[in-house]
């Protein structure tokens, strides 16, 4: 009870400082439509085109604007050295790490959910097809990228290039997740219902996700004390 | 001592490289198929194999640091991993070259080469984190979690790149023709991979002298710094 | 509670890659005494403090704090740090910031407290006011107010009165003294000889990484606050 009480207070306390500044919010939105346009002009698809990769670009787009959210998470506790603080605290360093994830979680999900209908309309894709297992997929992609994301902010927190390493370092972990999370949408954004071969990418998104989450939480400690 | 180790291992190393480099061209015949092209196979597939299993090492290393904080493992985790990823290199070029000429293409999402490459990207990003670390101890330590988190994914990455290539097929990989390799080409092959392998210690050796020679004068410019 | 000690540190050395920043450091801090530590940039007072404070590990030696290992929850619980920076949240409010530290500590009426708190330094007017739009004084003052909030029985202060303003000196005192009055142990490492030698019972002076003297503030270090560097140090 203790421990998840702790996780809520910071990710409520993270969430009103987000919706009060609205940077990193904005910023994400604001990349994630300009991606989407960029796109179309770099590509210009065919309706039969844009079936096979729509996915690819839907996640594409998420990626992108993620980074932006999530290079601010841990980075905002550095300043006027508020990380010293809530680890000195009596707080767990693990709730510490799963309130940052809870909060990068809702953000980034928020933004997908308002890309998801601009998406649709930019490029003619119907996405209300297969809507709940467009979300089940929404929600494991998401976690995976905020799973990641948020234990290597904590990571590169103190170091010279962070925004540099970032992305250097999640991109390639996240490969495995973005696969799956690509082909799936492609197929459901076709209407195509999860099948056969496609539960076979749900189960490794799950997998991805309750492997990372484990090692995330054994491995904070050691990140965030030196 | 530790110089004398290095130098007889350099000897072996060399005497079986030569000697099988000259086996490689003179005495095992053309592949039927492939025809010359194919003795890439002999440095592809070692250096292969050394760098996925450098990779694992590296994580084991890395782990083991992170429990006795002896800084001997970070040197080793980093020295295995730098050579493993020279390796992956080669193996990346071998296998890009000998595409070229069977395939026709520089490049193809195949299993195996796409899986190196996102390796490579991994633990490329490993050893771009620990060159902007300066502090030694925080550097073994971040590097540490690092190389877990690389290896595990590595090994999801493989597993989903499997997946994936078999319900999209794309070009048949016959790089390891599951051994149908004929009996006498196959020889060449295992002296190879014990030759980059007593290759690969030299250099995690020689890199792990070059690492506390560099912490201990990091260590001096500390002390006379802070006063 | 056993102990008669809050602090014990116990052959503790430091390294930084080979570099030892601290060097087998040991002493043992009676409950209720409040300790200069001394010593010039660079000698290890912040190293050592963090230590303290659970947010470094030391690379050997043992470090107990109320007799129990300092990364257990209960024992961060009654430790109040204050480093260098003010650590809050510009975006958030005074009270705010105050309720999610009193929240994060346990304490069962965070918002009283904070009141209290905002009170005492002097910020209650402010108390809805967004911390980045304080006044440094301002800043400093919550700051410390976080730091007593939780009323700890041990306080770790880095520097504290580094770039005060006149007020937020007066209200660090006061809390200071007020702490010592309650049996609080207070560790505040200070360049500033002068208020640290008024309020405290214990002298430590770091130099090198080494702790070259602890003992009883006596009423020469009061009168002639060079007294302590000329004598052991290098001046």
């Amino acid at each position: 009870m203790g421990f998840f009480h702790h996780v809520w207070t910071i990710t409520h306390k993270d969430l009103r400082s987000e919706l009060r500044t609205k940077e990193a919010l904005n910023a994400s939105l604001a990349f994630s439509m300009v991606i989407l346009v960029l796109f179309s002009f770099a590509f210009d698809p065919s309706a039969e085109q844009i079936k096979e990769f729509s996915g690819g670009l839907l996640w594409m787009v998420y990626s992108f604007a993620g980074a932006l959210a999530l290079n601010r998470s841990f980075a905002r506790e550095v300043h006027n050295d508020c990380l010293d603080a809530l680890i000195a605290s009596p707080i767990p360093p693990a709730a510490l790490f799963l309130r940052k994830m809870f909060a990068n979680f809702a953000l980034l999900f928020a933004v997908e959910l308002v890309s998801l209908p601009v998406f649709g309309l930019f490029y003619g894709v119907p996405w209300t097809g297969q809507i709940g297992w467009l979300l089940v997929v929404l929600v494991l992609g998401t976690w995976a990228l905020s799973v990641i994301g948020t234990l290597f902010s904590a990571l590169t927190i103190n170091l010279r290039l962070r925004e540099l390493m970032l992305p250097t370092l999640v991109y390639p972990m996240m490969i495995p997740a973005l696969m799956a999370c690509m082909t799936l949408t492609s197929d459901l954004l076709q209407g195509i219902p999860v099948t056969g071969e496609n539960y076979t990418w749900i189960r490794l998104l799950v997998i991805f996700d309750v492997i990372f989450t484990a090692l995330s939480i054994v491995f904070i400690d050691t990140v965030l004390i030196g | 001592m530790r110089d004398k180790i290095l130098f007889t291992l350099a000897t072996v190393c060399a005497v079986i490289l030569t000697w099988n480099i000259h086996t490689i061209f003179a005495e095992v015949p053309d592949e039927l198929n492939q025809g010359a092209i194919f003795r890439i196979i002999y440095f592809h597939v070692p250096a292969n194999i050394l760098a996925l299993s450098g990779f694992g090492i590296g994580m084991i290393c890395s782990i083991i640091y992170l429990f006795t904080k002896n800084m001997r493992y970070d040197s080793i985790a980093e020295g295995v991993t730098e050579v493993s990823l020279v390796f992956a290199t080669i193996g990346l070029i071998t296998g890009s070259i000998w595409g070229r000429i069977i395939w026709g293409v520089w490049w193809a999402w195949d299993v195996r080469l796409t899986s190196f490459l996102v390796c490579w990207l991994i633990f490329a990003g490993y050893l771009m984190l620990r060159r902007a670390i300066e502090e030694p101890i925080q550097r073994a330590r971040l590097s540490a979690v690092v190389s877990v988190f690389g290896t595990v994914d590595a090994y999801i990455v493989w597993k989903s790149i499997e997946w994936y290539r078999n319900q999209h097929p794309g070009p048949v990989l016959s790089i390891r023709n599951g051994g149908g390799m004929a009996p006498g080409m196959e020889a060449p092959l295992y002296w190879n991979l014990l030759a980059l392998f007593l290759l690969s210690v030299i250099l995690v050796m020689v890199r792990m002298r070059q690492e506390s020679f560099a912490r201990e004068i990091d260590s001096l410019r500390r002390e006379a710094h802070s006063f | 509670m056993s102990t008669q000690y809050a602090l014990e540190i116990e052959s503790v050395w430091k390294y930084y890659g080979d570099f030892p920043a601290l060097r087998d450091v040991g002493l043992r801090i009676l409950r209720g005494s409040t300790v200069a530590l001394l010593g010039r940039n660079g000698a290890g007072k912040t190293t050592l403090l963090r230590i303290l404070a659970g947010l470094s590990s030391a690379s050997k030696g043992a470090v107990k704090i109320l007799g129990a290992d300092v990364r257990q929850e209960s024992t961060r619980r009654r430790i109040g740090v204050l480093g260098h920076g003010i650590s809050l949240y510009d975006e958030l409010s005074a009270m705010e910031n105050l309720v999610l530290f009193g929240k994060l500590y346990g304490l069962p009426d965070p918002r009283k407290r904070a009141e209290e708190m905002l009170e005492q330094t002097g910020l209650i007017r402010v108390r809805d006011g967004l911390v980045r739009e304080f006044s440094r004084g301002m800043r400093q003052r919550l700051a410390v107010g976080r730091a007593f909030l939780h009323e700890p029985e041990i306080l770790l202060l880095d520097e504290p009165f580094t770039a005060l303003d006149d007020r937020a000196i007066a209200v660090l005192q006061t809390l200071l003294r007020q702490g010592h009055d309650q049996g609080r142990t207070i560790v505040l490492s200070t360049h500033q000889l002068r208020e640290a030698m008024e309020l405290a019972t214990d002298v430590a002076l770091v130099q090198r990484g080494q702790l070259i003297f602890s003992g009883e503030r006596t009423q020469e270090m009061l009168d002639d606050t060079g007294f302590l560097y000329r004598t052991y140090g290098e001046n």
